[in-house]
C-alpha cells in the first residue's frame, strides 16, 4: 500500500494527528519513567538483609526503676538483669538462639560511625568508611542466621559489657564482606586491624560475614547499606533489645510466650504491643513508603494507558464516521475489506511512530530532569524500547475496533447521498 | 443566550454518550490525581505555627574541632548541653526554650490499665508561651521549677482522657518511670505539623503526650531519643546515660519579634562563639546560623522527595488527560461543521459560535471537576489508610476545594479553546454546499 494517500489525508487533520501523537509521546515518557521507578523500588524492597528473616523476632523492653548506668555498680546490676533475661529466653522451647543487640537491619534506629585503617581518624575524614555498629554477643550468628565467609565467629571470651554511652576499646570485631572489601580490597581482612570511630586503639578483624544490612533504610544510609560492623559487647542501660530465632513454624507460639516469661523474671518493666515484633513486621514498616509509591505509580500508569487507548479509539471512530462516504467510494472502486483495515492500521502506526520518537526524547529528558532533582539513575535502554513496543502495540489494539467497523462499510454507501 | 447555549451543549453531549463519558472521566481522573497529591504537598509544606513562625528562630553555633572544617560548612544541627544551657541562661531573646525528646513509661494508678509508653518532650518553662500552646486546664511550669528540677508535668488532652476520662486533672499525681509527678497543666489539642522543633523524632505528627522540665529528665536519667552527633572522642563521657560534652543533642528555640532583635541576637551568637574560643572551648572561627521556622524547615528539606515526585507525576497525568480531551473535542466540533455552517449562514457571528462551543466544554469541565473532587476525596481517604507519619493529616481544606474547581474549569475551558477556535474558522458556504 502506498503511504501517499494516508499522508495526504492526515494533512487534512493536522490538529487531531498532532494531538494524538503528543498524547502518545507524553504517555510514553511518563510510563517509561514510572515503570523504571517501580522497578527500582521493587528491587530495593526485595533485597535480602542477610538474616534468617522468617524465623526471627525482636523484643524491645524497658525496665522501670532500674539502677542508673552512671556508676560501675549500676552497670553491673543492669548487666546481671540483662543476662537473667537472656538465660530465661534461651530456656524457652523451640528457641534456636537469642542474642542481645542494639538494633537490627531495617529497624531505623542506628549507631553509626566510621572505621579507618589509620588511628585517630575522624568521621567525615576521607580515610574513614561509614559503618553501622551492632553491639551483641557470641550468639549473634545462630540468633540472626548470619553466614560467616572467613575467619571465626565470636566466642564467649570475646564478649564484654559496658554502659550504653561508654566508649571502651573494641579489641575484636566482625565486619561484612562489603566493608572488608572496601578496607582491604585484596581480600585478606581477617587478622588485620582497623580503628573504629577515630579511636587510637586497634580493633582486630576476626571474621567476615557474607551479608548484613544496616538498620537505616532511608536515604541517609544509602551510601553504606552493606557496611555493618559487629562488636561483641552487651550494652547496659535501662532498656534492652533481644533478637530471638525460633525453629521453623514456631514463631507465633514463642512470641506469645515471651511477654509473660519476661514479666515473671522481673515484673518491674514495661512491655507494650510493639515490644515483641516479628522481623516481617519490621521489614514491612521500613519499606511501606516504597511499596506505596510503587502501587501508586502502577495505578497511574494503567489509567494513563487506558485513557490514551480510549482517546485513540474515540478519535479514530470519529474519522471513520467522517469518511464513511469516501470509504464507500474506495470499496466501490475495488478496494477489499482488508485494504480499508490496513489503511487505518497504517495510519495509526504512522501517528504512533511519530509519537514514540518524540516520546523517547521526552522520556530521556524527563529522566535527566529527575536525575538532577531526585535520587535517580539513568534509565536503561531496554525500559525505553519496551515502552516503545508497548505503545505501538496499544495503538494497534486501540485502532482495531474502529478500523474493522470501517472495513465493514458496504460499497453501496458510495451511491447514497446524505 | 447562555441558557440556549447550555441547552445546545446538553443536547450535543447527550447525542454521543460514550464519548462524553470518556471526556468527563479523563478530566475527573486527571483532576482527582493531581488534587490528591497537591493536597498532600500542601499539608506537608504548611506553616506549623501560623502567625508566629516568623518570630521564632533556631540558633546554631559550632563547637567542633578544627579538623574537617572548611569555609561555608554548616554548624551542627543541634547544641551541646553546655552551649544550650549558656544560651538559655543568657536570656538574650524575648523567650527561649531548650529541649529534647524521649519516651517515658506511664504507670497508671488504676489497676485496670497496664503500664504504657508515651512520647515525651523535655523542655524549659518558656516552651508553652513561646509556641502558644493552648491549655485546657492549668498552665506550664516556671523558670524556678526548671532550676529546682521540679517533678511537674504537663500532659496532653489524649492522656488526660485516657487516664482521667477528660476531667480536670491539675493537681493530681502521675507515676512515670518509677517517679511521682504532679500534673500542673493539661494541653488542648496541639499538634504542629511539620513537627518543626525536633525533626529527628519524626517530621510529622509525633505528638508528645507529656512535657516535663529538661533538668528533671537529666536528674532522673529518663530515656532520651533523637539524634546525637559526636566528634573527637565523643560518644564517651564518664559512663553517663547523657551524651558527652562533645556531642550535640539539644534544640534551642528563641523568640525575636523584630529585625533589630534578630540582628542583635546573631551578633550575640558571634560574640558568644568568640568568647568560647578565647576560653579554649571552641576551636573554630565563629560559625553561627539563625533561621526562622520556615527557613529551618526549608533548609532541612522536610517535605519527602516521594511526595514531590508524586505531585509532578500527577500533573503529567493531568496534562495527558487534557491533551486527550482536546483531541476528542476537536474531532467532535469538527464533525459538527455542517450544523455550525447552518448557524453561521443564518446569521450567528463567530463570537456567538465560539461562546456556544466554550459553554459545551465548560459543562464537561464542571462535571469532570465534580467527579475529580469525588476521586480526590477517595484518594485522600486511601492516603489516610496508609500509616506513614504524615498520612493522617491528608484532608481537603476549603482553599484546596476551591482550587480543585478552579483548576478543573480552567483546564477544560483552556482545552476547549483550540477546538472551538478551529470550528469557528469554517466557511459557511462550503459546508452548506457539500450538504
Amino acid at each position: 500500500m502506498k503511504l501517499h494517500p494516508i499522508l495526504a489525508a492526515l494533512r487534512k487533520h493536522k490538529a487531531g494527528t498532532v494531538l494524538i501523537a503528543l498524547q502518545i509521546a507524553l504517555t510514553l515518557a511518563i510510563v517509561c519513567n514510572a515503570v523504571f521507578i517501580i522497578g527500582q523500588r521493587i528491587q530495593r524492597v526485595h533485597r535480602p538483609t542477610g538474616l534468617d528473616e522468617g524465623n526471627l523476632f525482636l523484643v524491645s523492653q524497658q525496665w522501670v526503676g532500674a539502677p542508673s548506668a552512671d556508676s560501675a555498680d549500676g552497670v553491673e546490676k543492669l548487666d546481671a538483669m540483662q543476662r537473667e533475661d537472656l538465660a530465661a529466653l534461651r530456656q524457652l522451647p523451640d528457641v534456636v538462639s537469642v542474642a542481645p543487640i542494639n538494633s537490627v537491619p531495617l529497624l531505623n534506629s542506628s549507631w553509626t560511625g566510621s572505621v579507618s585503617l589509620k588511628p585517630g581518624a575522624e568521621i567525615g575524614d576521607k580515610t574513614g568508611t561509614r559503618t553501622a555498629y551492632y553491639f551483641t554477643d557470641e550468639q549473634v550468628f545462630p540468633a540472626l542466621g548470619l553466614k560467616l565467609v572467613a575467619g571465626r565467629a565470636f566466642n564467649a571470651g570475646d564478649v564484654q559489657h559496658q554502659g550504653f554511652r561508654d566508649n571502651r576499646p573494641r579489641p575484636v570485631a566482625i565486619i561484612t564482606k562489603a566493608l572488608a572489601d572496601k578496607l582491604y580490597p585484596k581480600g585478606h581482612a581477617v587478622g588485620q586491624v582497623m580503628y573504629s570511630d577515630g579511636s587510637s586503639a586497634p580493633t582486630t578483624i576476626v571474621g567476615v560475614v557474607e551479608r548484613m544490612q544496616i538498620p537505616s533504610s532511608s536515604s541517609f544510609g544509602s551510601s553504606f547499606v552493606w557496611n555493618s560492623t559487629l562488636i561483641p559487647t552487651r550494652l547496659d542501660a535501662n532498656f534492652a533489645r533481644y533478637a530471638v530465632r525460633t525453629r521453623p513454624g514456631q514463631l507465633d507460639a514463642v512470641m506469645h510466650a515471651v511477654t509473660p516469661l519476661l514479666y515473671k523474671v522481673n515484673p518491674l518493666r514495661v512491655l507494650d504491643d510493639d515490644s515483641v515484633r516479628p522481623f516481617s513486621d519490621i521489614r514491612a514498616k521500613a519499606y511501606r513508603a516504597d511499596v506505596g509509591m510503587a502501587v501508586l505509580m502502577g495505578v497511574i500508569c494503567l489509567i494513563l494507558i487506558a485513557v490514551t487507548a480510549a482517546g485513540i479509539v474515540g478519535l479514530t471512530s470519529f474519522w471513520v464516521g467522517q469518511r464513511h462516504k469516501q470509504i464507500g467510494v474506495r470499496r466501490a472502486l475495488g478496494a477489499r475489506k482488508v485494504d480499508i483495515l490496513h489503511y487505518f492500521q497504517i495510519e495509526n502506526l504512522l501517528i504512533a511512530g511519530a509519537g514514540v520518537v518524540l516520546g523517547v526524547l521526552l522520556a530521556l529528558g524527563l529522566n535527566l530532569w529527575l536525575m538532577s532533582h531526585y535520587e535517580m539513575t539513568r534509565i536503561p535502554l531496554p525500559y525505553v524500547l519496551a515502552g516503545v513496543l508497548a505503545m505501538l502495540a496499544i495503538g494497534q489494539a486501540a485502532v482495531f475496533v474502529p478500523a474493522r467497523r470501517a472495513s465493514n462499510v458496504p460499497p453501496v454507501e458510495a451511491t447514497r447521498s446524505v | 443566550m447562555f441558557g440556549y447555549y447550555l441547552d445546545l451543549a446538553l443536547r450535543s453531549l447527550k447525542r454521543n454518550k460514550a464519548l462524553t463519558a470518556l471526556m468527563v472521566l479523563a478530566i475527573a481522573l486527571g483532576i482527582g490525581a493531581s488534587m490528591t497529591t497537591l493536597t498532600v504537598l500542601h499539608v506537608l509544606s504548611g506553616d506549623p505555627l501560623p502567625g508566629r513562625s516568623g518570630e521564632i528562630y533556631y540558633p546554631q553555633v559550632d563547637p567542633q574541632d578544627v579538623r574537617g572544617m572548611y569555609p561555608g560548612k554548616e554548624p551542627p544541627m543541634q547544641l551541646t548541653l553546655i552551649d544550650g544551657m549558656n544560651l538559655l541562661h543568657a536570656k538574650r531573646a524575648d523567650r527561649q526554650a531548650l529541649m529534647t525528646g524521649g519516651e517515658v513509661p506511664v504507670q497508671p494508678a488504676q489497676s485496670a490499665l497496664d503500664p504504657f509508653y508515651v512520647p515525651a518532650r523535655y523542655t524549659t518553662a518558656d516552651f508553652f508561651a513561646m509556641f502558644g500552646t493552648p491549655f485546657l486546664y492549668g498552665h506550664g511550669w516556671n523558670a524556678a521549677d526548671d532550676e529546682a528540677k521540679a517533678r511537674e508535668v504537663v500532659i496532653s488532652r489524649e492522656l488526660d482522657r485516657k487516664l482521667y476520662g477528660g476531667a480536670n486533672s491539675v493537681g493530681r499525681t502521675l507515676r512515670m518511670a518509677g517517679t511521682t509527678f504532679r500534673i500542673v497543666g493539661v494541653l488542648d489539642r496541639w499538634q504542629p505539623n511539620p513537627h518543626f522543633y525536633d525533626l529527628d523524632t519524626g517530621s510529622y505528627a509525633s505528638g508528645e503526650q507529656v512535657f516535663l522540665p529538661l533538668q528533671t529528665m537529666m536528674d532522673l536519667h529518663l530515656n532520651r531519643e533523637g539524634s546525637t552527633d559526636c566528634w573527637g572522642n565523643g560518644g564517651g563521657g564518664t559512663g553517663t546515660i547523657l551524651p558527652a560534652d562533645t556531642c550535640v543533642w539539644l534544640q534551642l528555640w528563641v523568640q525575636l519579634d523584630n529585625p533589630v532583635k534578630v540582628a542583635a541576637y546573631r551578633q550575640f551568637l558571634v560574640h558568644y562563639s568568640e568568647e568560647q574560643k578565647a576560653l579554649g572551648r571552641f576551636q573554630r572561627a565563629p560559625n553561627v546560623r539563625l533561621r526562622n521556622v520556615m527557613q529551618w524547615l526549608d533548609h532541612n528539606g522536610v517535605v519527602p522527595d516521594d511526595v514531590r515526585l508524586q505531585t509532578w507525576l500527577a500533573f503529567g497525568f493531568l496534562v495527558v488527560c487534557l491533551v486527550n480531551t482536546v483531541g476528542l473535542m476537536l474531532a467532535k466540533f469538527m464533525r459538527r461543521a455542517g450544523e455550525l455552517g447552518v448557524r453561521r449562514a443564518l446569521g450567528a457571528s463567530r463570537r456567538a459560535l465560539f461562546a456556544q462551543l466554550l459553554v459545551e466544554s465548560g459543562v464537561i469541565g464542571l462535571v469532570g471537576g465534580f467527579g475529580g473532587l469525588l476521586l480526590a476525596l477517595s484518594g485522600l481517604w486511601l492516603v489516610r489508610q496508609r500509616s506513614s507519619g504524615y498520612a493522617a493529616l491528608a484532608h481537603l481544606d476549603p482553599s484546596m476545594l476551591l482550587t480543585t474547581f478552579v483548576l478543573a474549569l480552567c483546564a477544560t475551558v483552556l482545552a476547549g479553546l483550540l477546538p472551538a477556535w478551529r470550528a469557528c474558522q469554517i466557511a459557511p458556504a462550503l459546508q452548506l454546499k457539500s450538504n
